[in-house]
């Protein structure tokens, strides 16, 4: 009978005498494998890697520093949130899917929201002003998710300064959230029906000071990587995906657009309002990490122009509501900032627990079963920073998801690394990783 | 806590033993460097930690996250522990040197969090035992921060030889005796 | 009892909150012409370009401004040919399963939403199999990105794509049993134990829906 144990120095497969080395005298194992002369190596990226974006398992087989084989293993972070969400009312959903894409978590949100409210056919009704805070708050996490991206991709291949030039904008942006939301992360501020709560007094001002302090930041980091040499030789030509490959592996975003098809699905088939933004949908015609990059760092300056223009237009919405009208669906606490932080109003509560027997059970009814969602099917799907991200959500009629699945871009935009890997060398693996930008959290849900 | 290690274990029990202790934890605790081990979404807080100039881990000397775990003292397992990560988790636990320490950031390492379901292993000390536990969702940098310090403070009053059998033993009576928390009943349990 | 208004047990009559009895899900109509939008003319080119379309499609059904056109297994594969060549829908966003264990003889479905690049449009197919016979031929020679996401619904729901270069598990570890999203399935919750008392998981706790 034969056991298997990882720690042992050889063992005997189907394709020949397997080496493992997790430590150990090299020379010894040197002697062990020096008679058979084997060419090829099989190397494993393992999921725990600085280099690999989060617990992405990469197998390569290399020739010397050419890569002719590689394979990506994924789902070592599998979560099972689309079949925990099974479990829980439509509200709570909010608060599952926002850890899926950690990055990017009003986009996760938005999609999930866009699509319950596409089922309860309340899609014109969410107020005008929720939809302006969304996109708002969208294109901030964009900034924010852009950040991360540039930040880590060049740390990995080797740039250490734009990582903190980075993280440091990045910062600015979640004292933004916090100030809107009360969290830096994972906030499920984006609820079915409209936003959680409004923005609180003066926040206008603030977010316009950030907007200038991160104008003057990004220069920064454009300085340093745009037009220098080393970066240029690491990331031009590098990771080539061309469009006849990116459609055929349903690959979009940053990707497809640095073939130079100008796809952005919110000029294409806008939802939240984006309509009435002007911006420029950035293209290369590279196809490939430069490209990326360069269309990465000038979406930051879109965002931040359809930042100014929303916080134009929540001026003039001032006092509108944030939820939708319909009492049936919206969240029924008007949430204020009391002296011991946030928590429901207390007219509310004096409402409730003082003269309506019937306030109290609605918002009872309301908060612990939840709203009711006709049958159906719907796909939504929006732009997010890696590509396009569709909720696919079925209902029963119930208070509770059916079925929800999420079509992550990451997902298939990962399909492309053994595309653009093979035939390169190793160092290239990691630069066309770092251009997909893929964040596992997405990738297994 | 961390191994039996060498010549420091056969000084006899006094004054000389705690001063040793004294300067072993001192130069244990500062600068211990932390391993990569992030995973979800806490990762990216303790990258903040870690690059972000305004939460410096530097001025504790910790601002090297070493790939290898080989070289690393500390690992900081930040995100959801799935069932297909857990024996690699093992792994690299078991490949750093001793001594070294665990920190389980955010709610998912520490119990599960909000994932109680058949992918995610409720609680990452059911794979490699914990020295401190950071609840949060995620966490805030400056509660990671809090953490590292008070880890820092644990490591400075870890006793060596004679001193660390006998705390050993007390530990051990305290949690044979101890009451489980589900006979705990009452309001002031 | 009557089923108006937002409250109250639905029209099962199950008042205890367990959900032992099964409701069923699955709709079984199918809409009429005109469809409205560019629906119309999607039917049209492909009965155009298709001419077993009557044969293939099961049902077409119009349901809040999106097409879902039902197409029966074996002609998966052709269709879906006829759809990326002559229609110009060069993008499949992926397959995702769901599993209605109400519908005997259709339990599995399998759901394909395609977006034209060209035309600016999207809609949306469906394929329903039985558990006895889990089976679809695969896509993946059509649209090579539904190479992971097949195997993502393999391992979720245990549909076996035929002709898929290498169907194994990519979420769950290689030798887990059962497939984890289908309704029989149980999440696998444990209950939370605090001082004197437990809260069970999420799929044992009392519900009213």
């Amino acid at each position: 009978m034969t056991t298997f144990d990882p720690y042992a120095p050889s063992r005997d497969t189907t394709e020949g005498t397997v080496y493992s080395v997790t430590g150990g005298d090299w020379d010894s194992l040197v002697q062990e494998i020096g008679s058979t002369k084997e060419e090829r190596v099989v190397v494993n990226m393992g999921p725990q890697h600085p280099s690999t974006h989060g617990v992405l398992r990469l197998v390569l087989e290399l020739e010397g520093e050419t890569v002719t084989e590689a394979r990506a293993g994924i789902g070592y972070l599998h979560t099972g949130i689309e079949k925990n969400m099974e479990y829980r009312s439509w509200t709570q959903g909010t608060t599952f899917v926002t850890r899926m894409d950690y990055l990017a978590p009003l986009f996760n949100e938005t999609a999930y929201c866009l699509a319950v409210e596409k089922l309860l056919g309340i899609t014109e009704d969410v107020p005008e002003r929720a939809s302006v805070i969304r996109v708002m708050m969208m294109e901030l996490n964009r900034i924010s998710s852009h950040m991360v991206a540039l930040g880590t991709g060049a740390l990995e291949l080797g740039a250490i300064s734009p990582m903190f030039f980075a993280f440091r904008e990045r910062e600015t942006v979640l004292d933004i959230f916090e100030m809107i939301s009360g969290l830096r992360m994972n906030m499920a501020y984006v609820r079915p029906g409209g936003v959680q709560q409004d923005l609180p007094a003066g926040a206008i001002p603030k977010i316009r000071d950030a907007v200038k302090l991160m104008r003057k930041n990004f220069k920064d980091n454009t300085t340093l990587l745009v037009g220098n040499s080393i970066w240029m030789k690491r990331t031009q030509g590098i990771g080539y995906l061309d469009l006849a490959g990116c459609t055929t592996l349903g690959i979009t975003g940053p990707v497809l657009r640095s073939t130079g098809l100008p796809w952005d699905l919110r000029k294409i088939q806008p939802y939240c309002g984006y309509e009435d933004y002007n911006f420029d949908v950035i293209t290369a015609d590279t196809c490939d990490v430069y490209g990326r990059f360069l269309i990465r760092m000038n979406e930051l300056e879109q965002s931040l122009r359809i930042v100014e223009q929303a916080l134009d237009k929540l001026e003039k919405l001032e006092g509108a509501p944030v939820m939708v009208a319909d009492k049936k669906i919206a969240w029924p606490a008007q949430l204020a900032m009391g002296g011991d932080g946030l928590g429901n109003s207390l007219n509310h509560i004096r409402e409730i627990m003082g003269t309506s027997m019937e306030s109290l059970i609605h918002h009872f009814k309301l908060v612990t079963e939840g709203f009711h969602v006709p049958a159906g099917q719907v796909y939504v799907a929006i732009e997010s920073p890696r590509g396009e991200l569709g909720a696919q959500v079925v209902s029963d009629g119930g208070t509770k998801p059916y079925r929800m699945h999420f079509r992550e871009p990451s997902f298939n935009n990962l399909q492309a690394t053994s595309a653009m890997s093979e035939g390169g060398m190793v160092a290239d693996i990691i630069g066309a990783v770092a251009s997909i930008d893929p964040v596992m959290g997405g990738v297994d849900r | 806590m961390g191994l039996k290690m060498g010549l420091e274990e056969k000084i006899p029990s006094g004054f000389v033993l705690t001063t040793v202790e004294k300067l072993a934890g001192y130069m244990r605790k500062n600068s211990l460097w932390p391993a990569t081990f992030g995973l979800a979404c806490c990762a990216i807080e303790m990258m903040a930690v870690g690059s972000a100039a305004k939460y410096d881990i530097s001025r504790f000397g910790m601002e090297v996250f070493r790939a290898s775990p080989r070289q690393a003292d500390l690992m900081i397992v930040a995100g959801r522990v799935s069932n297909k990560m857990a024996p690699v988790l093992r792994q690299i636990y078991d490949q750093m040197a001793a001594p070294k320490w665990v920190i389980a950031m955010g709610a998912c390492a520490s119990s599960g969090g909000m994932f109680n379901n058949y992918a995610i292993v409720q609680g990452v000390d059911h794979v490699v035992p914990v020295d401190i536990y950071l609840p949060g969702c995620p966490p805030r940098p400056e509660m990671l921060l809090d953490a590292i310090l008070k880890l820092h403070s644990k490591i400075y009053d870890e006793k060596l030889g004679s001193n660390r059998a006998e705390i050993i033993r007390e530990v051990e009576l305290a949690a044979m005796n101890a009451k489980p928390t589900i006979e705990m009943k009452g309001l002031l349990a | 009892m009557s089923d108006q208004g937002m409250f109250g047990a639905p029209g099962t009559g199950d008042t205890s909150g367990y959900g032992g009895l099964v409701r069923t899900a699955a709709s079984t109509g199918s809409s009429e012409r005109p469809y409205g939008g560019y629906f119309d003319e999607v039917a049209d080119d492909l009965e155009r370009a298709y001419p077993l379309f009557s044969e293939a499609i099961e049902r077409v059904v119009v349901d809040r401004g999106e097409l879902t056109l039902h197409v029966k297994g074996e002609k998966l594969v052709e269709v879906s040919k006829v759809l990326r060549d002559s229609l110009k829908f060069e993008m499949c966003m992926g397959v995702s399963g769901v599993n209605y264990p109400a519908d005997s003889g259709r339990e599995l479905h399998a759901v394909y939403p395609l977006l034209s690049l060209t035309n600016n449009r999207r809609i949306r197919l469906e394929v329903s199999v039985p558990d006895s016979n889990p089976h679809i031929p695969s896509v993946v020679e059509v649209w090579a990105g539904n190479n992971w996401h097949e195997r993502e619904t393999f391992d979720m729901f245990g549909i076996i794509f035929d002709g898929h270069p290498g169907l194994t598990r990519i979420l769950m570890p290689d030798d887990w049993q059962g497939h984890p999203q289908r309704k029989d399935y149980a999440l696998g919750g444990i209950p939370v134990e605090y001082k004197g008392a437990t809260t069970p998981p999420p799929n044992e706790r009392r519900s009213y829906k």
